[in-house]
């Protein structure tokens, strides 16, 4: 008996298909992993099965009967519970208050007896909670928790988990997965979304693989292995032809040794990262989201607080070594090293989304003159410099960025960057929601700045652009090096090993 | 004695428009909506039951005192109800910035209810700057008909008129409410989170609109008082002052807590007349009247440095919810 069916299942946002005819089935007393890269659809294919988007074409079928699912009331209604990776939680609030809320049963509201219930619940699968903790209180870990808890309490029997591992421990992730063993053992159909391939060999009974919004296949987990899955999940290699020129004259410019970070939780972040990158050369950094790309680019720029490690910058002008670590961002910035960092929020970092073109490139030179007024002039050059040789779209240089579109908006970021002559350019996602055309601009921009003799170093999540691009390719796992390969013999399978294999668990144990 | 029992009923009545308006501004601000409009719906409450009461009055010969209380008080709720309506409407559904529709709305108040208030003083012919509903405050101000045998007991607790006990019991009720019901916490749960109220199926807009307009028509009901009961009936333009803002500190300085409130607005009553009970200079008299304001930056204060959750504004205070939607 087939608890969730979906048949035939489409969804577009404007012109990008994020789900393309999905067939997929979980039974009753299984546990499900879906497996796929980021950006192959998992997160909008779950959220249409828990109400939040609504299919464009297909069926879904709960219990064998055609289902629709148009809220997430409605998911309730047939006993389908998902925990996002972003919890939702009132963080002022007890445990049990977040569990009973929005919960209208007919019954008196009675905070003791549902804290009864949450004990029961607990007590049944082995859930470590306090129902009367506040949530402000509690480790990320902990609300995780609560959120299961929460969808428990609401009788759910299919339970989709968007990669709940990302934030735990091993120990954490060790205990979630005897919960979710127990569960399923009661009867209960999990879903859970995740990257991690040991994790999908040690938990689940089934994998179904999905690549760019395409349903790729499900097998069952004791037939397959790591190498088949990675296969699934990465796909046969696609020729983009980016130009790419063997690089000369190279010398090591920046030195990264033994780096070291912690986030709030005191969970390790970056973990004994070390690299070097040369001159002339395009170094790429390939990982799963949320590895510790971003927090890498920020320590290098000056903007993380490192715990340990150093990061050696060669400087070409006096040939003298100087550490970064020791420097403030602006001094960092002064010597030469950019960061054209483009997050997924565009405009959160490095632009002023209500400031025009020209201001924007002003951002980075209103420091520069002695007189109190500061000189227009350079920058709107350099603005119309940019319009003009990166094919911007804008109605003019006084147009506010944000009523441009994504891509525009990037090319301005990564113009001005590289209009400062760095020697060291960090670009992150650059080509992120660009379009063919544009994308095959930024790498020629960045070729350019190879031959000129800057280290470039570039995240990317594209493995088939990575190979092409550059030269050699560090991957990163949750804030550790797991390889650094040449970028002209990689293949795409080899990379997502490394960006999925965890040695032992150890990686981010905590130190 | 009787100077500290005189002092203390003072300060009640002072202290009870600041109690209804702090009381429907902290039920309000629960539901994430800062609304900087509630001096101009006190002064809207005001004038609406003035204009009630004065068509009530020279409409009939004998005044009956149960329609003396419920034409006024029901006019307040009404008129108080419609800027409340007004104000979501602007921030909930069309989502403008909390404190400039709060702001305009207090001046649109200010000034709706000394244009009304001074039309109708011209309309009476009226020799002096105001306008007396004598009778109206009578029935306003009638007391249990015990309290003035019970010496001085009876003065510090029996001498009111009802609203004076309505304000308390309000606010006790409000306590209650959030403390204790399931729509309570569906409240508080907007205010902190409206996205994860949201997804748990609670309707964040419905939240918003119902506790601003509740919040709205209690803080209407300190206008009402003050004129009906505190004034005696008499309404002069600007007469109410700046007992809106007074309101919206004892907010601060309760802490988002109805009963705290309650203490709150008598102490603020107290500090507000305390200049006629000390002998001072006239020169130092506005700094005893900066006391109230004085003592919420000090509660502020107090309040960050400790840092408690619990004590801190509802989370998405002044923000509009915007659905996350790709």
């Amino acid at each position: 008996m087939n608890a969730l069916e979906l048949r035939n299942v489409s969804k577009r946002f404007g012109s990008i298909l994020a789900n393309s005819h999905v067939d997929l089935t979980v039974k009753k007393g299984e546990i499900l992993a879906i497996l796929g890269e980021n950006g192959s659809g998992k997160t909008t294919l779950m959220n249409m099965i828990s109400g939040i988007y609504h299919p464009d074409e297909g069926e879904i079928f709960v219990n064998g009967e055609p289902a629709v699912i148009s809220s997430p009331r409605d998911a309730f209604g047939y006993k389908i519970g998902m925990i996002h990776q972003h919890f939702k939680l009132v963080d002022v609030f007890t445990a049990t208050e977040n569990i009973v809320l929005g919960i209208n049963d007919g019954r008196r509201y009675n905070l003791k007896e549902a804290t009864k219930r949450v004990g029961e619940i607990a007590e049944k699968y082995g859930f470590e909670i306090d129902p009367r903790k506040k949530v402000y209180a509690m480790s990320v870990s902990e609300k995780q928790t609560v959120e299961i808890v929460k969808v428990l309490y609401r009788g759910a029997d299919i339970l989709i988990l968007d990669e709940p591992t990302a934030v735990l421990t091993p120990q954490e992730t060790q205990k979630l997965f005897a919960v979710l063993r127990r569960m399923r053992d009661d009867g209960k159909s999990i879903i859970i979304i995740t990257h991690k391939l040991h994790e999908v060999l040690s938990l689940s009974d089934r994998v179904s693989v999905l690549r760019r919004g395409e349903y790729i296949g499900t097998v069952c987990t004791a037939e397959t292995d790591e190498a088949a899955l990675t296969e699934m999940m990465v796909g046969k290699k696609i020729l983009l032809n980016i130009e790419r020129t063997t690089p000369h004259d190279t010398a090591d410019r920046l030195m990264v040794r033994g780096l070291k970070l912690f986030d709030q939780d005191g969970r390790a972040v970056l973990d004994d990262i070390a690299f070097t990158a040369k001159s002339g050369e395009i170094l790429g950094i390939a990982g799963i989201a949320g590895s510790g790309q971003r927090e890498l680019l920020e320590a290098i720029a000056g903007l993380q607080h490192l715990s340990e490690g150093e990061i050696i910058y060669h400087n070409p002008k006096t040939d003298k070594e100087e550490n970064l670590r020791d420097k403030t961002p602006t001094q960092i910035r002064e010597l030469g090293v950019r960061l054209s960092f483009v997050p997924e929020d565009r405009l959160g970092m490095g632009l002023v989304g209500n400031m025009d073109i020209v201001d924007n490139m002003m951002l980075r030179s209103y420091k520069k003159g002695r007189s109190v007024f500061v000189d227009r002039q350079p920058p709107k050059e350099l603005a119309e410099h940019i319009i003009e040789s990166l094919e911007v779209v804008t109605p003019g240089v006084t147009t506010p960025v944000r009523r441009l579109s994504g891509g525009n908006v990037q090319k301005v970021l990564v113009g001005r960057e590289i209009a400062a002559a760095p020697t060291v350019l960090m670009a992150a996602y650059p080509v992120r929601g660009l379009d063919i055309n544009s994308s095959y601009i930024i790498y020629n921009l960045l070729n350019q700045q190879k031959e000129n003799g800057v280290a470039v170093i570039f995240v990317g999540e594209d493995l088939d652009v990575l190979t092409e691009l550059c030269d050699r390719i560090m991957v990163i796992n949750s804030g550790r090096v797991t390889g650094i390969v040449d970028g002209r013999t990689a293949t795409k399978e080899q990379l997502g090993l490394l960006m999925t294999k965890t040695e032992g668990g150890a990686a981010h144990e905590k130190a | 004695m009787g100077g500290w029992i005189n002092f203390i009923q003072r300060a009640i009545l002072q202290g009870t428009p600041l109690l209804f308006g702090s009381t429907g501004e902290i039920l309000t601000e629960k539901s994430g909506n800062l609304n900087l409009g509630i001096p101009g719906i006190m002064y809207i409450g005001a004038i609406s039951g003035v204009i009630g009461g004065f068509f009530y009055q020279s409409g009939t010969e004998y005044v009956n005192d149960f329609l003396a209380v419920l034409i006024p008080l029901l006019c307040c709720l009404f008129g108080s109800l419609l800027v409340s309506l007004l104000y979501c409407f602007l921030t909930v559904t069309l989502k403008a910035n909390q404190n400039v529709t709060g702001l305009a709305i207090t001046t649109f108040g200010v000034g709706f209810g000394n244009f009304f208030g001074g039309s109708l003083i011209k309309v009476v012919k009226s020799d002096v700057p105001y306008l007396a509903l004598v009778d109206i405050a009578g029935a306003y101000k009638k007391t249990l008909p015990f309290a003035a045998d019970m010496g001085d007991v009876g003065k510090l607790f029996f001498s009111y008129g009802f609203l004076v006990y309505l304000a308390v019991i309000l606010a006790i009720a409000v306590s209650i409410f959030l403390k204790r019901t399931r729509a309570g916490l569906h409240l508080r749960a907007v205010g902190e989170n409206p996205a994860t109220a949201d997804a748990a199926g609670i309707n964040v807009t419905r939240y918003k609109y119902v506790a601003t307009c509740i919040g709205g028509m209690i803080a209407g009901l300190g206008g009402l008082f003050y004129v009906m009961d505190y004034s005696n009936g008499i309404w002069s333009n600007n007469g109410f002052g700046d007992r809106g803002w007074l309101a919206i500190a004892i907010v601060i300085f309760a802490t988002w807590k109805p009963i705290m409130a309650i203490f709150g607005s008598y102490l603020f009553g107290a500090l507000y007349i305390l200049f006629n009970y000390i002998n001072v200079p006239m020169q130092v008299l506005p700094l005893i009247q900066m006391l109230p304001y004085v003592v919420t930056i000090l509660v502020l204060i107090v309040v960050s440095i400790r840092k408690r959750r619990e004590n801190q504004p509802p989370a998405s205070l002044g923000l509009s919810y915007f659905r996350e939607e790709r």
